[in-house]
């Protein structure tokens, strides 16, 4: 007996009457027998059960069998069970090969049992057609570096860092600032507690004294390397170059207010943004009577489609502060719709309202004009201009992207959306995580987040890097994509292709390779490489082609 | 008797493929025509599949993944979809069109899918066995289809396609970005070249034709046979196989 002699055993599983009580398993046993390369057949009442995988195991070696099918139920819940049963007979698991005749058959077509007998014939022999052209795959082991990065040094960072700490990671925060804290540094009270934002920030002490964390403020990432368990980054902090190894990065760089200049008539003095009123009333410098603030200050507009979340907020919170201290202030919020979501936020708006606080709506093709002595607005419901006197307007500027936010997101290459904020991998399903394994992303680099959805978004992506951090070694899938170097010529076409960015370009080859750990398995670059040079493990064009073929001809 | 048609399916695993055990875990009963070959993505399938399950006489083909916008592996459905609506144009193009469906079948859809199974298999079943299985047209018809894979797996088209989505959004190198209906002209014109190019070096595989003669076989103009030829010669594809009374003969040299 050779080597290289294809050996299948198939076992045709009964499940009790679920396929024996339709399809006929007698027939397809001895239809399986006289198929390519099979040295073997049995019925089992149940292949799952001990009995049938024992019997698996001993007929792999009784009969010298490297390929093994069950034809039963799904792949997707007993396939992990019959690969570990070959592997413990000596059997590479990607050897095996599952055919559903339970699901996909007999459970389908109860009322016509010979035209399922028919169907499972045919399965069984595709999956003999397959199986002949299985190859033995190994899966991959990564050691995972058990410290973790975070970009950025917001509540949102400083929050991320401070949970992985505490569960005995190493962490280093860079942050390009000088000191760590965000745009919390900026704010007097925050809503809707109305507590001080200097409260909050009393979280730098314990970031910045914990023995698990290291912090890099006045810091630039330069370069970005590595995979999930195996980052390397490269820091430039004071024109000198850190390096740095973490298993996961957590992206956690926030946002920035859009600057106010060019809008109704800012100046900075009688027409100011939201943030400088914070900086008023946190010094207590606040000198007026009549103020009105103007909510969806470019955006929610053609240029910036999105809300900014946040700012309807900290207007009501504001307002609120102002007629605490000024009771007899008169305080105009012109607004276009007002967000004020959940149960704390909406009672927070009501209150704003009984204060005598007063709203009114403008629509966006007819924005408030700045006269010199009063603001005019259309109001739609009266169908009339209305002056309303001021001597202070507050602009509601929204939060936008970073400037470097593109150039992080090239470094690290996870995607960005339409404005420019960084792009999860599902946006019901995988919140905070990047389609790329180990990179994470919380606060307001993702969206313009508030201070409790910071916290809840580096809880979570902690959470989520932990998964990662606490083991010591990451198992991957064997059957993923290779690249032929003989066939390649460097197109590039499957890099942009991959959502995982698991493709790279060798530059001194001048083709591509894949990273295994990286790599999903998906097999669309292979389907879609001009050269044809891309091998998908364990789904190989061979292999597909082959069942393809004996189906068509097999009349 | 009733037209039993040969219908093959690719499904995904994460969804389409659920979706069909989730069919057999409600007992919803559906026609028995189908047969499944699981791959992880929709996007894995390559069109070349699909021309080789025609030629190799089935007579529809069902290709299922996730929702748009749900795939498992973010945006291997979106390419799927580019590939087989790529296909479809080049089907199209040899008269051979209408015997693939390509939708999304979540793994929460049993029933949906029992309903995709048993309206593909009413269709097909109504448009009757493939042409191939009727003696008189099969030559000619899997002549076409072998050039339609062929233009498949050539790396024009493949190019094309897999590019399709970053020319589109991205831009090239130089950051200009085509706008789709632009790209689908230059794609529709691709199609046809590299179909009627393949259709050339199957009617000339084994034996020396004149452009006129080749012209009448694939009912192509012969002034455009023969900026095809001389395309394909350039390609080093196709030589001068002998030269009868001034009118050169063509052959194919090489296999593709």
């Amino acid at each position: 007996m050779s080597n290289d002699e294809i050996r299948i055993g198939v076992f045709i599983c009964h499940c009790g009457s679920n396929i024996g009580g339709v399809l006929d398993i007698s027939k397809l046993t001895e239809y399986a027998k006289v198929l390519p390369n099979v040295v073997y057949t049995a019925g089992n009442l149940y292949t799952c059960s001990e009995v049938g995988l024992t019997e698996i195991r001993e007929k792999i070696k009784e009969h010298n069998l490297n390929r093994v099918i069950v034809a039963s139920c799904s792949p997707r819940t007993h396939e992990p069970l019959f690969r570990a049963t070959c592997q413990e007979a000596g059997l590479n698991p990607y050897l095996f090969e599952m055919v559903n005749i339970r699901d996909q058959d007999s459970w389908v077509h109860m009322k016509e049992p010979e035209k399922g007998t028919e169907k499972a014939k045919d399965l069984i022999r595709m999956g003999v057609y397959k199986a002949s052209l299985l190859e033995p795959l190994e899966k991959v082991q990564v050691d995972v570096i058990p410290s973790a990065i975070v970009i950025g040094g917001g509540i949102a960072g400083m929050n991320a860092a401070l949970n992985l700490a505490n569960q005995k990671f190493n962490v280093s925060i860079i942050e390009k600032q000088s000191e760590l804290g965000g745009l919390l540094r900026f704010l007097n009270k925050v809503f809707p507690t109305n507590e001080d934002a200097s409260n909050l920030l009393e979280i730098r002490n314990l970031v910045e004294n914990h023995e698990k964390i290291r912090v890099f403020t006045s810091a630039s990432i330069e370069q970005v390397e590595g995979f999930v368990g195996n980052y390397k980054v490269i820091l430039n902090q004071n024109k000198n170059a850190i390096q740095l190894e973490a298993g996961i990065i957590i992206v956690a760089t926030g946002a920035n207010p859009l600057s106010p200049e060019g809008y109704y008539e800012y100046n900075g003095k009688n027409v100011i943004s939201q943030l400088e009123l914070e900086s008023l009333l946190k010094n207590n410098k606040l000198n007026a009577n009549n103020i009105i603030m103007i909510q969806c200050v470019g955006c929610r507009n053609e240029e910036r489609k999105y809300c900014s979340n946040i700012c309807c907020m900290t207007a009501l919170k504001n307002a609120m502060l102002i007629k605490e201290q000024i009771p007899n202030a008169e305080i105009s919020v012109l607004f276009r719709d007002i967000q004020t979501k959940g149960t704390i936020y909406e009672e927070y708006y009501r209150k704003a309202r009984e204060m005598g606080i007063l709203f009114i709506k403008y629509l966006l093709k007819k924005p408030p004009v700045i006269k010199n002595d009063k603001i005019e607005v259309y109001n739609e419901f009266l169908n009339q201009i209305i002056g309303v006197p001021y001597d202070l307007v507050v602009l509601s500027m929204p939060l936008i992207a970073n400037d470097d936010s593109d150039q992080l997101a090239k470094l690290l290459k996870v995607p960005l959306e339409e404005n420019n904020f960084f792009l999860e991998a599902h946006v019901k399903l995988r919140p905070v995580d990047f389609a790329t394994d180990g990179i994470f992303v919380c606060g307001s680099a993702h969206w313009p987040a508030d201070i409790s959805e910071c916290i809840s978004q580096s809880n979570a992506a902690a959470s989520r890097a932990t998964t990662i951090l606490s083991k010591d070694v990451l198992e991957v899938e064997g059957s993923t994509a290779e690249v032929n170097v003989d066939l390649c010529v460097g197109c590039e076409a499957c890099i942009k292709i991959c959502p995982y960015s698991a493709i790279s370009k060798d530059e001194q080859t001048d083709t591509v390779i894949v990273n295994r750990v990286v790599c999903k398995g998906c097999g669309v670059c292979g389907a879609s490489c001009p050269q044809n040079a891309i091998i998908i493990h364990h789904f190989t064009s061979d292999q597909i082609l082959a069942e393809i073929v004996t189906y068509g001809g097999g009349d | 008797m009733v037209f039993e048609p040969k219908i093959l399916g690719f499904l995904c695993n994460w969804c389409s493929y659920a979706g069909a055990d989730l069919a057999g875990v409600s007992r919803i009963q559906y026609p028995t025509n189908v047969r499944v070959i699981r791959v992880m993505c929709s996007g894995r399938v390559d069109p070349v599949f699909i021309a080789e399950a025609f030629i190799n006489g089935i007579d529809g083909v069902l290709v299922l993944g996730c929702h748009l916008g749900d795939c498992h592996y973010i945006s291997g459905n979106y390419e799927a979809e580019l590939k087989i609506k790529m296909l479809t144009k080049s089907l199209s193009m040899i008269g051979f069109s209408d015997r693939i469906r390509l939708d999304w079948v979540s793994a929460a859809e049993g029933n949906r899918f029992a309903q995709i199974v048993s309206e593909f298999t009413e269709h097909i079943r109504s448009l009757g066995p493939s042409p191939i299985k009727n003696k008189k047209s099969k030559k000619e018809i899997i002549d076409n289809l072998n050039a339609v894979k062929f233009a498949l797996y050539d790396k024009r088209l493949r190019a094309l396609v897999a590019r399709q989505r970053e020319l589109t959004t991205e831009g090239n190198v130089y950051g200009e970005i085509i706008n789709p209906q632009e790209f689908n002209e230059i794609l529709d014109n691709a199609i046809e070249n590299e179909i009627i190019r393949h259709k050339i070096l199957e009617k000339i595989k084994n034996k020396g034709k004149s452009v006129p003669d080749i012209a009448n076989e694939i009912n192509v103009e012969p002034h455009k046979v023969l900026k095809h030829i001389v395309t394909l010669r350039a390609r080093g594809l196709v030589d001068v196989d002998q030269i009868n009374e001034e009118i050169p003969t063509f052959i194919s040299i090489k296999e593709v």
